[in-house]
């Protein structure tokens, strides 16, 4: 059915409308960052090899900051870059080691639940992708005109219109912050004080 | 104070002072005894004075709607007429006597507080009754009396006896209440009201469609109250109650309750000529079966019980020949001697410490040691036997000269069938009464044995109750002129044919029972009394089992009892009975019968209904207990702990959802 | 550029980060997983926001606060994860099963076959 109304979509789009068939630079090189990103992620959650995946991780994370780039939206690619692929996969490799996962391959990477999960995935992947390939079949985003995720559009929007939760999240920053300090810490000072006696 | 007034306080005292009595029974014992006497006491007097006021008159009737009641109204209303006031100047007087002397009697029982206080209400009730204008009011009474006479029987629950006694008291009455109350409710619907004056109105504008009905209905309920056969049984057995309660209860008062309902409502009964005769039927089959039952008893109680089975046929029988004046006549000289015997019997007990008749005949001098009991028994078996000039006498002549009148066709109103039976059946049992009077006087006064037993003189509260309920038992009869004036108008007077006929009868009953007791002696005499045969002995050795089995008593009362000397005993009942004494001591197996006709039916019909309840009831509640815990213990096993299932689960679910949801959308977008 | 393309890929995305979330057995796995859910979300919010030319651009500001409250969640689940980890001995999320049905709240080193080596605080306490 789906492929039936994307036929249709293409016959009834091909006049005014660019070609679904007849793709464009820019739809060739989405398509292809987008097939390595999905590679890659589809690698990061069936790797037997816990470091791997975080580092299939960051091909993934990549891939998503190319396609923002794509999009035009520049300035959240680089912030993308910056916290993801700087902070973030840093920070959960630390917990792989803080975690002593073994490197090299570990049989038991997946549970019991994976056939279940798998299905449910399945079924949500074609559910998703069936009802918005229907819903947005003769839709086209206009990439041409000004950029509209560039430096100084974001930095003027952010601090024109978006200010009041800006400051709210960095409170909210703050109180994560703290709270990752208080779970870290190994359970009030005397705990901490014979933890420390006993390495 | 207006007549109203003073009639209304008279069932309401004794209803303050069970209520105060039951309330203060444990906290303050000092004022159980002047709270029991008291209330009674006023409540007499009262009586009393509405009599005086009343005089015989005009009835008063008057009535308090308090709530409209729908199509048929309910109202509190009195209606006093002579009936009603004598009766409750009877009712108060008992009453009054039996809390006097159940002070001593009962004196050293824990339960005497609520003991007096169910006698109190119980007075209050019978008094309800008999002033009532209004039948639903009449009810609540009648079934108040119900229930204190079930939890007087009881009052020694201990024993097996009493238990049983009780409840078959009120099976077999509630027996006879649930077609009263069926008969109540069509006698109301058919005459529009619960009102007696309304009622009577309309059964004199001949209004009533179904007379035979309601008037049958109607004696099933009396039959029940009034212990008439075939619901008489359970009135010997209601014995097990103490003695006080049978002398007010089940002697003077409640079981009168039946005959004055009917004395009240007569007209309704005489609109029907069969249910006059049916009233007859039972009255002479009462009369005659209980004179030869109370011969062949040996519990001195069950003799006095079957007695008043009897009397209280003589009543209905007056009221089947159509002539309440009669009847009520009987009801009141019955009550004074009745109680008056039942009390006595109670002091012959306290002596004796036994019930057992055959256990009194071996005792030298009992009449000695109790000489009030002695002559006031004497007096009071005089009057039950009907010898003149003694109350009992004119009463029953009233009764049999009613009969006489009804037979010879003189009654407007009763078929002379009816009188035809009353009085051949009222003349033999003269006779019968008569011979079980001499056998009760005999046997218990006339004993030869060993000494009967001393324990000191009887209190005053017993003996002087006694000689006051002697006093209208021997001079009632005199009431015979001035009573018809407060009555219908019914001469009550005795003719000399009935007078010959029914004291001719007594005195061969007495004569024959006291030579065949010489007899008796005398064979009994010329057996060696250290040698008593083997069947003497038995039988002395059953005796003296079924007076424990029967007398819960003998348990109660306090002084050693004295050891039952074997040998034979004098009985004229047996010889006068002969090959019947078996049937008439067991009651005519009339208890078997019940037995085999409604408790095993229903004990089977109990058996099944619990099979059914333990087998298929059950089951089902077992499975709807059972398909939870399944279903529980299915959805436990969801409950693994890990969270990936549950999140799985849940995505699963949400999935499902948008599914639906999108299909659902596009069905619909597309058509 | 169509607008499909973005959109199922964020689709897909979503559903493999899905996948991973359900199927992983590491605590720190299954964060990667939520992780790449919340970068398709991102996606699809960055590829409606110019599509739609908002003049605010409600979706790249959205994005950016997302990307922040990633940080601090992973910074909080990995504090999380170092936790159990020390208390438990394992960071496997398929054998933290104390709220399974049937079982008495058992002290918390009962749930996990506990290496010997792994610290455990209360029972040294």
């Amino acid at each position: 059915m789906i492929g039936t109304t994307l036929a249709a979509a293409a016959a009834a789009g091909s006049g005014a409308s660019p070609g679904f068939l007849s793709p464009s630079g820019v739809e060739i090189a989405f398509l292809l960052v987008g097939l390595a990103t999905l590679g890659a992620a589809v690698v990061t959650v069936t790797t037997k090899q816990l470091v791997h995946a975080a580092l299939w991780l960051v091909v993934a994370l990549g891939g998503i900051a190319v396609e923002y780039l794509l999009l035009t939206a520049e300035f959240i690619a680089w912030v993308q870059v910056l916290i993801y692929l700087g902070s973030v996969v840093v920070l959960l490799l630390f917990g792989l080691m803080l975690t002593k996962a073994p490197i090299g391959p570990s049989p038991d990477a997946d549970s019991g639940n994976r056939w279940v999960a798998l299905g449910v995935a399945v079924a949500a992947a074609g559910a998703l992708v069936w009802v918005v390939v229907d819903a947005f079949r003769t839709t086209w985003i206009d990439l041409d005109g000004p950029v509209q995720g560039s430096t100084a559009v974001s930095g003027e929007i952010l601090f024109r219109h978006w200010v009041l939760p800006f400051e709210a999240l960095s409170v909210l920053l703050l109180a994560a912050l703290i709270g990752a300090i208080v779970l870290s810490r190994k359970n009030g000072d005397t705990g901490t004080a014979r933890q420390e006696g006993k390495r | 104070m207006t007549t109203t007034t003073l009639a209304v306080l008279v069932p309401l005292l004794p209803f303050a002072g069970a209520v105060a009595g039951l309330l203060l029974g444990r906290t303050a014992p000092g004022f159980v005894r002047p709270l029991a006497v008291l209330p009674t006491l006023a409540a007499a007097v009262l009586a009393v004075l509405v009599a005086v006021s009343q005089g015989g008159g005009r009835p008063i009737d008057v009535a308090t709607e308090l709530t409209p009641t729908g199509s048929v109204p309910i109202d509190l209303a009195l209606y006093l007429d002579g009936f009603a006031v004598l009766t409750a100047v009877l009712v108060g007087v008992v009453a009054t006597c039996v809390q006097v002397y159940s002070t001593a009697y009962l004196r050293e029982d824990p339960r005497y507080p609520s003991y007096a206080a169910l006698v109190s209400l119980f007075t209050s009730a019978m008094l309800l009754v008999v002033y009532s204008g209004d039948l639903m009011v009449l009810l609540v009474g009648w079934e108040i009396m119900g229930i204190c006479s079930y939890f007087l029987v009881g009052h020694y629950w201990e024993t097996e006896a009493a238990r049983s006694a009780s409840l078959k008291a009120f099976l077999v009455t509630k027996l006879g209440d649930v077609p009263f109350l069926i008969g109540l409710f069509a006698l109301a619907v058919d005459a529009g009201s619960f009102r007696i004056t309304k009622i009577l109105g309309a059964v004199a504008a001949g209004g009533l469609d179904h007379p035979t009905l309601i008037a049958l209905l109607l004696l099933a309920g009396v039959a029940g109250k009034s212990a008439q056969f075939p619901l008489h049984t359970w009135l010997p057995d209601a014995m097990a109650g103490p003695t006080p309660v049978s002398a007010l209860i089940h002697a003077a008062t409640m079981v009168a309750a039946g005959v004055y309902f009917i004395a009240r409502l007569l007209p309704v009964f005489t609109a029907s000529r069969a249910a006059l005769v049916v009233l007859a039927v039972m009255a002479a089959v009462t009369m005659v079966g209980s004179g030869l039952a109370a011969l062949a008893q040996d519990d001195i109680k069950r003799v006095l019980a079957y007695s008043t089975v009897g009397q209280l046929g003589y009543m209905t029988g007056a009221l089947a020949v159509g002539d309440r004046g009669a009847a009520f006549f009987h009801l009141l000289s019955h009550g004074a001697f009745k109680a008056l015997l039942f009390l006595g019997a109670g002091v012959i007990i306290h002596a004796a410490g036994t019930n057992s008749l055959s256990a009194m005949a071996r005792m030298d001098g009992l009449a000695k040691r109790i000489p009030d009991a002695f002559w006031t028994m004497t007096i009071a078996l005089l009057a039950l036997a009907a010898i003149p000039p003694f109350a009992g006498f004119f009463s029953k002549e009233a009764v049999l000269v009613a009969a006489e009148q009804a037979a010879t066709g003189h009654s407007d109103s009763a078929p002379s069938a009816a009188g035809w039976l009353v009085l051949v059946a009222g003349v033999l049992t003269a006779l019968l009464t008569a011979a079980y009077a001499t056998r009760l006087w005999l046997m218990a006064f006339r004993g030869r044995g060993a000494a009967a037993p001393d324990h000191g003189k009887e209190p005053l509260a017993m003996t002087g109750v006694l000689w006051l309920l002697a006093v209208p038992s021997i001079g009632f009869g005199l009431a015979a002129g001035p009573l018809p004036d407060w009555l219908d108008g019914h001469e009550l007077s005795p003719t000399v044919a009935t007078a010959v006929l029914g004291t001719g009868a007594a005195v061969i009953g007495v004569a024959l029972t006291y030579a065949l007791w010489q007899r008796a002696a005398a064979r009994a005499a010329r057996v060696p009394a250290g040698l008593p045969t083997a069947a003497a002995t038995a039988e002395a050795e059953h005796a003296a089992v079924e007076s424990a089995a029967q007398a819960p008593e003998v348990d109660e009362v306090t002084h050693d009892h004295p050891a039952v000397v074997a040998g034979a005993v004098p009985d004229p009942g047996k010889a006068l009975l002969g090959p019947l004494y078996r049937h008439a001591a067991a009651g005519f197996h009339l208890d078997a019968v019940y037995a085999a006709l409604f408790v095993r039916p229903v004990r089977a019909a109990a058996g099944l209904v619990h099979f059914l309840d333990r087998e298929v009831v059950e089951t089902y509640v077992r499975g709807a207990g059972g398909a939870p815990r399944l279903l529980g213990a299915l959805v436990r096993r969801a409950q693994t702990g890990n969270v990936q299932s549950y999140l799985s689960t849940l995505f699963a679910g949400a999935v499902v959802l948008a599914i639906a949801t999108a299909v659902l959308a596009n069905v619909n977008a597309g058509s | 550029m169509h607008l499909a393309y973005p959109a199922v890929l964020a689709a897909l995305l979503f559903c493999t980060g899905l996948y991973g979330v359900l199927a992983r057995r590491n605590a720190i796995l299954v964060l990667m997983s939520v992780e790449l859910m919340l970068n398709a979300v991102n996606l699809n919010l960055v590829a409606f926001d110019v599509w739609l030319r908002d003049t605010v651009h409600a979706g790249q500001a959205l994005t950016l606060f997302t990307i922040a409250i990633a940080a601090a969640e992973i910074g909080i689940g990995l504090a999380i994860v170092l936790m159990v980890y020390r208390n438990r001995g394992t960071s496997d999320v398929d054998r933290l099963r104390d709220t399974v049905e049937g079982r008495e709240p058992a002290p918390t080193s009962d749930s996990a076959p506990a290496e010997p080596t792994a610290p455990r605080p209360e029972v040294a306490a």
